[in-house]
């Protein structure tokens, strides 16, 4: 139990701790359990990619192959942060995967939608666990997810990163 | 004026003049990684966005806003802002889903994200840039499209490396060289201000090194499309005249759904191989769009 993260490669998870040889790395099963139990996102869904962390703790998803590690500047997209007590999908993984999810999604009107991209946070009744949730909205007829929120003591926070928030004009 | 010097092989120049000088619509490309043609049209409808389909190709729409940046879809990464022409090249390299895929001079991803979409996000594409500044432009709109067989690496594209891809080779090269722009004049007024012939000459020599690696890295049989959004046969005909001396490649003919002109086969008192006019010259007055060529090279087998 040696090995290290480093910084600027990506390594492949491994697929179960038997393999695992960086301590604290999640593995793939782990991932994708993970998903399954918080948002009812089924482990088939991510049949096609694989996981990369770079860092410690930043986990991206990535649908296809290379040679681990990889020492380039990105692959695929930014998906799941590990290192805290929580995981928290990122809104990139959640505008990609979360229109699988089944639970622990809060779907906003028009006018809350709106003022979540822009990065604010709103008091909210919710009925559900308390913690990181898929936020969506509908759009052209169906739902569609926005982004991450953070629910804790009855409030929605919004956690769009400040290159992403919107002021929607129409 | 620099575009006079294209008065010899440009028919209707004054057409051609008076195109250059009006500015283009604000057009998008819907990105069918996150949407449908469908959906995404339905979203500006019910945001009061008014739009026109661009008829040669159905997932481009020319839209009234200047600002589509803070509408609904636009925020779902359903809409990438792509001049029109631009999305040309990408049609005509044609990657299917489950291949390997290089864009040499990828960012900002205009073309990358268009590939992305077009192989359904498998397979892998590799999209290098030799700017970090340009590749974090790359990073972002690649994310917000929700692109997932991306790798992104930095380097100058003329000693592209295969290390990182177990060495194997590319199923379809894309090599949409930085060049002079001329072709962007009505989008970008000032570009002839810094137009000049040392400019011209140095780039051409960028653009020969590019293509040249981009053509030994494809498989055998494979694909290599060459683009450039200007009008100098310096750095269009010239560059394909001399990779097809320096490397085993020859020049395919291929169909556009645009109106376009064959390309040049002599400029200046220069023969050029009679091949390259099998490549397309695309003027602002043909289709009222921006100025671009394109040429499809096979590598041989």
């Amino acid at each position: 139990m040696s090995e290290q993260n480093i910084g600027q490669q990506f390594d492949r998870l491994p697929a179960t701790s038997t393999e695992r040889v960086v301590d604290g790395r999640p593995t793939r099963e782990e991932v994708l359990a993970w998903w399954d139990e918080r948002f009812g996102v089924p482990p088939d869904v991510f049949d096609g990619h694989t996981f990369w962390e770079k860092g410690s703790g930043k986990l991206w998803a990535f649908s296809g192959d290379v040679p681990s590690p990889a020492t380039i500047e990105a692959l695929g997209i930014t998906f799941l942060r590990v290192r805290q007590e929580h995981w928290k999908p990122t809104t990139d993984a959640v505008q990609r995967f979360g229109q699988h999810a089944t639970k622990n999604v809060i779907d906003l009107e028009d006018e809350q939608a709106r003022a979540f991209v822009a990065g604010e946070d709103q008091e909210r009744a919710w009925d559900g666990d308390w913690g990181y949730l898929i936020v969506t909205h509908t759009i052209a007829g169906e739902p569609e997810p926005l982004g991450v929120g953070l629910y804790v003591y009855g409030e929605l926070r919004s956690q769009i990163p400040k290159g992403r928030r919107r002021n929607i004009s129409q | 004026m620099v575009l006079e010097r294209y008065e010899s092989f440009i028919d209707d120049f004054d057409a051609f003049r008076a195109a250059c000088e009006r500015s283009l619509p604000s057009v998008v490309r819907v990105n069918t990684i996150k949407t449908t043609v469908e959906r995404a049209r339905a979203a500006l409808e019910a945001g009061g966005y008014a739009y026109e389909p661009c008829e040669w190709h159905p997932k481009l729409l020319r839209l009234e806003t200047d600002s589509p940046g803070t509408s609904w879809p636009y925020f779902h990464g359903w809409l990438y802002g792509q001049e029109e022409v631009s999305a040309l090249p990408a049609l005509v390299l044609d990657p299917s889903p489950g291949e390997r895929i290089f864009d040499v001079c990828a960012a900002p991803g205009s073309k990358t994200t268009q590939l992305a979409a077009m192989m359904n996000d498998t397979g892998i594409c590799v999209a290098n840039d030799a700017n970090l500044g340009r590749i974090s432009a790359l990073r972002s709109n690649a994310e917000r499209c929700g692109v997932s067989n991306l790798a992104i690496t930095h380097g100058d594209a003329r000693h592209a490396s295969l290390k990182p891809f177990d060495g194997e080779l590319f199923d379809r090269t894309l090599v949409d060289v930085p060049c002079s722009c001329e072709g962007t004049v009505r989008k970008n007024p000032t570009v002839l201000e810094e137009w000049s012939r040392e400019q011209i000459k140095g780039v051409a020599g960028v653009q020969r090194g590019i293509l040249k690696r981009a053509i030994q890295v494809t498989r055998p049989g494979g694909t290599v499309v060459y683009s450039t959004c200007t009008f100098a046969p310096e750095e269009n005909e010239a560059v394909l005249d001399h990779v097809l001396a320096a490397e085993d490649c020859r020049i395919r003919s291929f169909d556009a759904p645009l109106e376009t002109r064959p390309g040049v086969t002599e400029w200046n008192g220069e023969q050029f191989d009679p091949s390259v006019q099998h490549a397309k010259r695309i003027y602002p007055h043909l289709n009222d769009t921006g100025g671009f060529f394109c040429a499809k090279l096979e590598v041989e087998a």
